[in-house]
Parts: C-alpha cells; sequence; structure tokens
C-alpha cells in the first residue's frame, strides 16, 4: 500500500476525531511544555548563580570576626571585636598564598551633598581592595597607600550614590560631599556592577580609606572584616588554611578550642549555592517528571481507548484486503502525527512560558537543549507506542474476531 | 465442465464459551462450480452467516478443509489470504459495516486502497461505477448516517463489486430492502453472474432463492437439502411485472 494513502487514511482518522485528538496532543503539549520550563528555570539559576560568584572575584577571601555559622548573606562581623589590624599585619607578612590583602569596616550613614541627601554604606578599606572584587574605576582615580596613612578625607562611590546624590547629571569627581556630617572630596566612580543574585545593590557603597572611617566616622579599633585574594583560584583552599593558622596562634587559641573567626573561600560559597540551586533543580526535575508522566499516562489511555473502540475498523479493513502491516502503519503514523504535532506545540508554549518567566517574573531561565529533546523523546514514545501496541494486537485477530469486538 | 471455484470438505466450527461449545457447523461439504449462483438457506442460528465467513477467508474452521481453485486456505499466510479477499472476494456482511463518519464514495474506495495497482483515479472512478451500479449515483459524499438502511446495504454491495471479484459472498444482500430494489440488486446480480461471477446469497426469502441456480439449505449446522433449481427466473422479468411505483 502506497505510503500516501496511509497519510490520506490516517489523516482522516485525524480530521474526524478533533476531540480526542486534541485530548491526546494536550497531555503531549503539557507534559513538554512544563519539562521544558521547568528545565530552564533550574538551569537559569544556576546559571545566573554560578556567573554572579564569579564576578565577585572568585579568588576570593573572607575573614570574618566570630565562630563560623555558615549562611548566605551576613552583614558584618557585629559587636565581635576579635579581628584587628594586628592580626591584618601578621596575616600580610605571614601568609605566601595571598596577592592582595585589605581591612575592612564598614558603617551606615547618610551621603549628603547640597539638597540631596541618600542613605549608604561606607566602606573603609585600601586601594587593594578593588583589585579583590575585581572592579575597576569608570571616572576619576582610586586613593592612594599614602592617602590611608594619612587617613584623607577622599571617598570613591558606587553608581546608585552618585545617581541620587548628584541627580542633575554633573560629574561627581572633585566635588565635595558629606558622610555622616564629615565632609569628603570626591575623587572617583567605581564601575557599575548591577544588582546580585541576592538582590543586594552592589553600586550602593561608598569607598575611603578604612583610617579614615575607622577613626573619623566608627571610632572604633577593631575590622569588621578582613578581605583577600588567593594567587589563584586552585590556592584558595590552602590559603584558606593557611590564613586560619595563622589567625589560631595569632588568637592563642588551644586545640581543643573553636575558630573565633571565619575564612571562607568564593569556591566555598560557590559550592554552598550550588548545592542549593542543584536541589532546586532536582525539586524542578522532579515536578516535571510528574507532569511528564502524567501526560505519558494521558497519551497512553487515550491512545489505547482509541485503538480498542476502532478495533471493528480495524476488523473491516483486514476483511476488505489490508494486511496487519497496513494496519499497524496506519496507526503508527496516525500515533507520530499527533505526537509530533503535540510536541512541537509543546516545545513552543514551553519557550514562551520561559520567556514569559523571564520577562515578567524576572526568574533567570536557560534553555537546555537536552530538557527539549527529553520531554519530546519521552511523549513521542508513548504515544507511539500506546497507539502501536493496542493495534499490534487487534490486527493479529481474525477479522471476523475484531469485527465482533464490542 | 466448468472447473470446481470453492470445494469444502468435512467442515466444522465450534465456538468455545467457557466450558460450553457451540457447534455452529457439524462437518459440511461441498462444491461450487465457477459460475454457479447458489442460495443458503436455513432458519436463524443454522450456521449461514459462520459457513459464509469462512468461505469469505474472515474466519477459520475448526477443522475439515477449505480450497479455493484448488489451492487450500490452511497453507496461506495471513497476507496471502489478504489478498485474495481483497482481490477475488467481493463480501457483502449482514450487518454492512461501513465506517462511520465517512462518505458512501469513501467507503467503496477502501478496498482498493489497499491495491497498490489501481490509481487514485482509477480507484474514484470505479467507486462512482460501483454505486451507480446499486442506484447511489446521487448520494457519493453521504454519510452512512444519512443514509436509510437499505441505502447503507446497497453502499455495502457497491463496495463488493468495486474489485471487480471472482465470487461474491453476500450475507442477507437483500434483507433490508423492499421488493422493488430487492428485485433491482437480484438483476443487478444475475447480470453479473452471467459474465461469470460466481455467487453465494444467504437469504431467508424462498423468492429470492428462485433466481439462483442452486439452493442449499443448513439447519443447525448441517446441510439438510441441496438441490438444482430447473426453472430460473429473471429478476429483471420480476421487476417489469410489478405494479407502477406512486410517484
Ligand atoms: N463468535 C461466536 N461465538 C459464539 N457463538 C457463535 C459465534 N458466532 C456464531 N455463533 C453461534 O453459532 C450459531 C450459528 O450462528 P450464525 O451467525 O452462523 O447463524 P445464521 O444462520 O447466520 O443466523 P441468522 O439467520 O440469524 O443470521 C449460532 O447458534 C450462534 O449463536
Ligand atoms: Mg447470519
Amino acid at each position: 500500500m502506497r505510503i500516501l494513502n496511509l497519510l490520506k487514511i490516517a489523516y482522516k482518522a485525524i480530521v474526524l476525531n478533533k476531540v480526542r485528538t486534541l485530548l491526546t496532543m494536550l497531555g503531549i503539549i503539557i507534559g513538554v511544555a512544563s519539562v521544558i520550563a521547568m528545565l530552564a528555570i533550574g538551569e537559569g539559576s544556576k546559571e545566573s548563580i554560578r556567573s554572579t560568584i564569579s564576578s565577585m572575584g572568585s579568588n576570593m577571601i573572607t575573614i570574618r570576626p566570630g565562630t563560623d555559622d555558615r549562611g548566605p548573606a551576613r552583614g558584618s562581623g557585629g559587636d565581635v571585636q576579635t579581628l584587628t589590624l594586628k592580626n591584618y599585619d601578621v596575616i600580610k607578612e605571614k601568609s605566601t598564598l595571598l596577592s592582595y590583602i585589605t581591612p575592612v569596616v564598614n558603617g551606615g550613614g547618610q551621603v549628603i551633598s547640597g539638597a540631596n541627601n541618600w542613605p549608604s554604606t561606607i566602606y573603609g578599606v585600601n586601594p587593594q581592595y578593588l583589585d579583590i572584587k575585581v572592579v575597576g574605576l569608570q571616572s576619576g582615580s582610586m586613593f592612594t597607600d599614602a592617602e590611608v596613612k594619612s587617613a584623607s578625607k577622599v571617598v570613591v562611590l558606587g553608581q546608585t550614590v552618585v545617581d541620587n546624590v548628584f541627580p542633575d547629571g554633573q560629574d561627581p569627581v572633585g566635588q565635595m560631599i558629606r558622610f555622616d556630617n564629615i565632609p569628603f572630596k570626591v575623587i572617583g566612580v567605581l564601575e557599575e556592577k548591577g544588582e546580585n543574585t541576592f538582590g543586594q545593590d552592589q553600586d550602593d557603597v561608598v569607598i575611603a580609606p578604612y583610617t579614615t572611617v575607622q577613626k573619623r566616622i566608627l571610632a572604633i579599633d577593631y575590622l569588621n572584616q578582613i578581605m583577600a585574594s588567593a594567587v589563584s583560584e586552585d590556592d584558595a583552599p590552602d590559603a584558606v588554611i593557611e590564613v586560619s593558622d595563622i589567625l589560631r596562634s595569632e588568637h592563642k587559641l588551644m586545640d581543643n578550642e573553636d575558630d573565633d573567626f571565619s575564612v571562607r573561600s568564593m569556591e566555598e560559597l560557590i559550592s554552598t549555592f550550588s548545592s542549593t540551586s542543584e536541589m532546586l533543580t532536582v525539586l524542578l526535575v522532579a515536578v516535571a517528571s510528574i507532569s511528564l508522566l502524567i501526560g505519558g499516562i494521558g497519551i497512553m489511555n487515550i491512545m489505547y481507548v482509541s485503538v480498542k473502540e476502532r478495533t471493528k475498523e480495524i476488523g473491516l479493513r483486514m476483511a476488505v484486503g489490508g494486511k496487519g502491516s497496513d494496519i499497524l502503519m496506519q496507526f503508527l503514523i496516525e500515533a507520530v502525527l499527533i505526537s509530533i504535532t503535540g510536541g512541537i506545540i509543546g516545545v513552543i508554549l514551553g519557550l514562551g512560558a520561559t520567556v514569559f518567566i523571564e520577562k515578567f517574573l524576572h526568574w533567570p531561565t536557560s534553555v537546555a537543549m537536552y530538557s527539549i529533546i527529553i520531554s519530546f523523546a519521552v511523549c513521542a514514545v508513548t504515544g507511539i507506542f500506546f497507539g502501536w501496541y493496542p493495534a499490534r494486537k487487534a490486527s493479529a485477530l481474525d477479522p471476523i474476531t475484531a469485527l465482533r469486538y464490542e | 465442465m466448468s472447473k470446481e471455484i470453492i470445494k469444502i470438505q468435512d467442515l466444522k466450527r465450534e465456538f468455545t464459551m467457557g466450558n460450553e461449545t457451540v457447534h455452529a457447523l457439524r462437518g459440511i461439504s461441498f462444491t461450487i462450480k465457477e459460475g454457479e449462483f447458489v442460495t443458503i438457506m436455513g432458519s436463524s442460528g443454522s450456521g449461514k452467516s459462520t459457513m459464509l465467513n469462512i468461505l469469505g477467508c474472515l474466519d477459520q474452521p475448526t477443522s475439515g478443509t477449505y480450497e479455493i481453485d484448488g489451492v487450500s486456505m490452511k497453507d496461506l499466510s495471513r497476507n496471502q489470504l489478504a489478498t485474495i479477499r481483497n482481490e477475488k472476494i467481493g463480501f457483502i456482511f449482514q450487518s454492512y459495516n461501513l465506517l462511520a463518519r465517512t462518505s458512501a464514495i469513501e467507503n467503496v474506495e477502501l478496498p482498493l486502497l489497499y491495491n497498490s495497482a489501481v490509481s487514485n483515479e482509477e480507484r474514484r472512478e470505479r467507486a462512482i461505477h460501483a454505486l451507480q451500479m446499486v442506484g447511489l449515483g446521487e448520494r457519493l459524499f453521504h454519510t452512512p448516517s444519512q443514509l436509510s438502511g437499505g441505502q447503507q446495504q446497497r453502499v455495502a454491495i457497491a463496495r463488493s463489486l468495486v474489485n471487480n471479484p471472482v465470487m461474491i459472498l453476500a450475507d442477507e444482500a437483500t434483507g433490508n430492502l423492499d421488493t422493488r430494489t430487492s428485485y433491482e440488486i437480484m438483476s443487478l446480480f444475475q447480470d453479473l453472474n452471467s459474465q461469470g461471477i460466481t455467487i453465494t446469497f444467504v437469504t431467508h426469502e424462498p423468492d429470492i432463492a428462485t433466481f439462483s441456480n442452486r439452493t442449499i439449505v443448513l439447519k443447525d449446522g448441517n446441510i439438510i437439502q441441496d438441490y438444482k433449481n430447473n426453472n430460473i427466473q429473471s429478476a429483471a422479468a420480476e421487476l417489469a411485472k410489478l405494479p407502477q411505483q406512486d410517484h
């Protein structure tokens, strides 16, 4: 029998049973679309976390006072005062695996320029801060070690602060601002970094020499943090151990005492976050698999019932000379047509949903090719198998038995 | 002397339902020669349809042999049987068995769809011609639900003619027709028969049997009578004798 005839027969059967065909397709469409969308969300969040973290400097090591309670976004060390400038000096002197290191003191306050004011956070650091954070300047310059030494009243602003304090668009470099009523001269503006994955605006910062912040604004003699950069990403874990050892002997901790500080590399942070996002992906995949399974069962049901219901038709086709292979081909083509069409609509819908999620919910998404292939394949195979299997059974009957089937 | 086209010997067909066995055919034998017009009669449940299904290669006997043109059907594969049904046999079912929601012409075309030697145009032409022969030239695109019972029966008859079979097996092909239409159909069958097509015709009505040249009577799965008809009536002549239809 000619393949064209078979296509015609299959097409007619589909058109004759629009509702049933649509229901079958619906299972496939929903199955495919949901898997694609879910996996896109999972993949997207994983990728965005990875890229945020690596943009923060993947060699970065942070040293905080206080014991290590692991959590994603912690503020400063609070009022734990175990980290001092002396610690910083010793680490700087003794460590072999660090390329940059800076003390960090920080505090909140109002940035004021003329009639404009804006609440922000001031970070007291040394010039190496820029290398550690992997951030450049868009204009002006960074303060120097000499300015740190002399506790100069100079600041470098983030773009958000500039936007709010100099709303008229004038060049802030060279202007004077006040932070907590202390006058500072603006000498530079940081490159824009945007929001990080955790929703923090990385441009809402004021950078000043740590000496100035420590003495003139916060009036403290301890440090909130020490930030450093390992010579390479691979050396980061060893650098963490090295810094810990230096600090333990510096703090005169006994072997049975816990650290009164925490040292963490970006590497650890990445693994913490990728494991949560990994879990998220697994969860989404599980949900998607269930919907795919349910879609598959739907396809299975409708295909199975529809072929059963057409046993009489199969009997008649055989009675007028249709061979078993003709019957099988007819149902196979039907199943393939339904599965493929449903699959394609599902892919389009899934991609559409992904774009929608990205645009309107602002969730990062990333469509993985494998999700399209897998979901498509699962639905197509289910559709084809459950169209083919009952048809094969029916076409193995004697024509009269099939004709008699109720 | 013409050759034997159908030959059955000691044909039995039993249906097992649970631990009960129905003996639908209890060992029947006969031969039908090429060009014969045979009517099969017998009361309801006597095994007429069962026998015809076997003759149509739609069903397998429990035991006994069945030969068409000297070839034993037992030895043929399912595909070979399908080809015989497609090319040699025109079968008219007692219950029509038309495809629902499918036009008359497409129903009639069905057997030709499974014959790759027939082109699309030829298939359409032959289907139209067959429908015209049964008087449905005006009803080509009606679906079964839009046709009367008798019209559906005639579509089924057209379908059995469309592949130019060498034998026609008809299971109460006129069961649903009025006298006039059934005489028209019988006249058509007599024409086909005179062109050499062998016809086996199951019927309940004794007057239909008078148009054939032989009658076989079944009872409880056995042949109780098998006689030649020496006084064959012409359906065309009987048709002419019928009172004019009211218009
Ligand atoms: N598939 C089947 N399963 C069980 N019994 C069957 C089956 N087909 C036929 N029979 C039985 O075989 C016997 C003969 O049936 P068949 O259909 O051949 O009768 P028939 O002579 O065609 O009757 P009618 O004139 O009513 O059509 C009946 O008793 C019937 O119940
Ligand atoms: Mg019957």
